[in-house]
């Protein structure tokens, strides 16, 4: 920081292009204060919920026919590997195109490129429940939803957390870039604005609050969760 | 005759696509409330029959009754105890016990009644609200059993249930069964590595030979069970039993020996922990 601090000074690059660590703390002080930065964050961590919500959702359910139905895994299975290979971002001349650029564009994006992820690690959670568990099951009388809802589903926990974990980061990613590139607020189009007004003390404040963001969410939040979770299991 | 089994025959797909047969005519019959034992070398298919009694897995060929009707599928009179304890990690103890009792209708206070009586005989009720990955080996394998009796079942199928225990509490265990096996009636099918074991516990005892499992021979064991006390005739029996099971260990052990000789001629390249033991 201190380094930054005077290289910043000592640079002969205009201080707007390169800001300081003090003017950059205040931009993000103020923007916080007067609710600039405040009202992205909400506006970007809302869409993220919304998607990461839809993508898990569906995730689930496509997971679970994907385990259930040869067929299924045979075509939806196989195309689901290929489509997980895409950048989610490839999706928003598509999405833009289909939807205008607007706020349905971005969700889009956002929930695409976590769906995915979501189903593959459902599917293979779900494959990967330990036989004996199920045996087990079974002789106590347990068959069809019963087995899914009381060992199926609880059994595959673990890879379940890694899914949302790894949906959460696509979903995150994807969203920076969709609302960078498209219109209607949120921290990336912040971003999109200091570029273009030439303020890189904002264009630094708001990288700062996506990497706070994104590293209490994934320290934080999952790993915790992942950890716990995974002693629980006696996988660790 | 309760239980029957009649030229049961079990084959499995091996990854070559080759079937591979486990079990070879095996028939025997068990009386209602009688305590069989059956012991065999390591791989002999002795899982595979109880999944085979308890409905898990299909017969190729052969019929297994009860009380002369077919066994089709997995229901809650033959409960199994598996060979490693199979406990929920999600659940804790007291409802690890009670799974099976909500499965079958019953009342969730009842059920907890019946599971907390259940844990005080095999010494864990200080535990119902512990975790599995809290408990010792031998305490999970315990918690499996209370799952299992707790069922009241009518046939109760029992893959190396004490394997895992110290011998004190593996006695202490083997009162509880007699104990449970004399109230209840239960009709108990015992897999052991212990001879000894299935010498004091069982009436029947079922020697079994390996590739194809098969049986080869039957005892029966005249003493009353008290489930410590060895005295001649158990121990006669017992030597007995080992000698039969001797012979079938030198032919796993000349099979085997004779594949790491084949190996060692044809190729020294290879890996030296190759093949051995696989059939262990
Ligand atoms: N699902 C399966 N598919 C293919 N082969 C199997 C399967 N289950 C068991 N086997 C084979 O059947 C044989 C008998 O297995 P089983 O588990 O019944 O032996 P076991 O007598 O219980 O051995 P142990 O005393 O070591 O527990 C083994 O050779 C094993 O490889
Ligand atoms: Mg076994």
């Amino acid at each position: 920081m201190v380094i930054w601090e005077v290289a910043s000074r000592l640079s002969t690059v205009p201080t707007f292009m390169f800001p300081g660590v003090l003017q950059v703390l205040e931009t993000l002080f103020n923007g916080i204060i007067n609710g600039q930065i405040t009202g992205a964050i909400f506006q970007s961590i809302g869409r993220l919920l919304v998607g990461f919500t839809i993508a898990v959702i569906v995730g689930l359910i496509l997971g679970y026919l994907i385990w259930r139905y040869k067929l299924v895994d045979d075509t939806l299975g196989f195309l689901v590997v290929a489509l997980q290979s895409i950048p989610s971002i490839v999706w928003l001349p598509l999405a833009i195109v289909w939807f205008g650029l607007g706020e349905t564009a971005i969700l889009f994006v956002v929930t695409i490129g976590a769906t995915w992820t979501m189903t593959m690690n459902t599917t293979s959670g779900f494959k990967n429940v330990p036989t004996l568990y199920q045996r087990v099951a079974r002789t106590y009388g347990s068959s069809g939803f019963h087995l899914l809802r009381t060992v199926i589903i609880p059994a595959s926990i673990p890879q379940i957390i890694s899914g949302l974990r790894l949906a959460w980061a696509f979903s995150w990613r994807a969203l920076m870039a969709g609302e960078l590139l498209g219109a209607g607020g949120g921290l990336g189009h912040l971003l999109e604005t200091g570029r273009s007004l030439g303020q890189m003390d904002l264009v630094i404040s708001v990288m700062i609050i996506i990497a706070i963001i994104g590293t209490i969410m994934d320290n934080v939040v999952f790993t915790r969760l992942e950890k716990n979770v995974q002693k629980k299991w006696g996988l660790s | 005759m309760y239980l029957t089994l009649d030229g049961v025959e079990k084959k499995f797909q091996s990854n070559t696509n080759n079937e591979v047969k486990v079990l070879d005519d095996i028939s025997f019959e068990v009386e209602k409330g009688q305590f069989v034992s059956i012991v065999g070398p390591s791989g002999c298919g002795k899982s595979t029959l109880l999944y085979l009694v308890s409905g898990l897995e299909k017969a190729s060929k052969g019929k297994i009754e009860i009380s002369g009707e077919q066994v089709t599928k997995p229901g809650p009179d033959r409960v199994v105890v598996f060979q490693e304890d199979g406990l929920f990690p999600w659940l804790n103890v007291l409802d690890n016990v009670t799974y099976g009792l909500l499965l079958k209708k019953m009342p969730k206070k009842e059920a907890e009644a019946k599971a907390t009586e259940m844990l005080k005989l095999v010494h864990l009720s200080n535990y119902a609200d512990s975790y599995p990955h809290q408990l010792s080996g031998g305490m999970k394998h315990r918690v499996a059993i209370a799952r299992a009796l707790v069922m009241d079942p009518d046939i109760l199928l029992m893959d190396e249930p004490f394997a895992a225990l110290d011998e004190q509490t593996r006695m202490a265990l083997h009162n509880e069964l007699l104990e449970i096996w004399r109230k209840t009636k239960v009709t108990v099918l015992f897999v052991t590595h212990n001879i000894r074991e299935a010498v004091l516990l069982s009436q029947k005892i079922i020697v079994m030979a390996t590739r194809p499992g098969k049986i080869k021979a039957t005892y029966h064991v005249q003493t009353t069970q008290d489930g410590y006390t060895p005295d001649s005739v158990t121990l006669d029996l017992e030597q007995k039993i080992l000698a039969t099971l001797e012979e079938e260990m030198e032919k796993v052990l000349k099979e085997e020996l004779g594949d790491d000789y084949n190996f060692k001629k044809s190729d020294i390249h290879r890996d030296t922990n190759g093949d051995m033991g696989s059939g262990i």
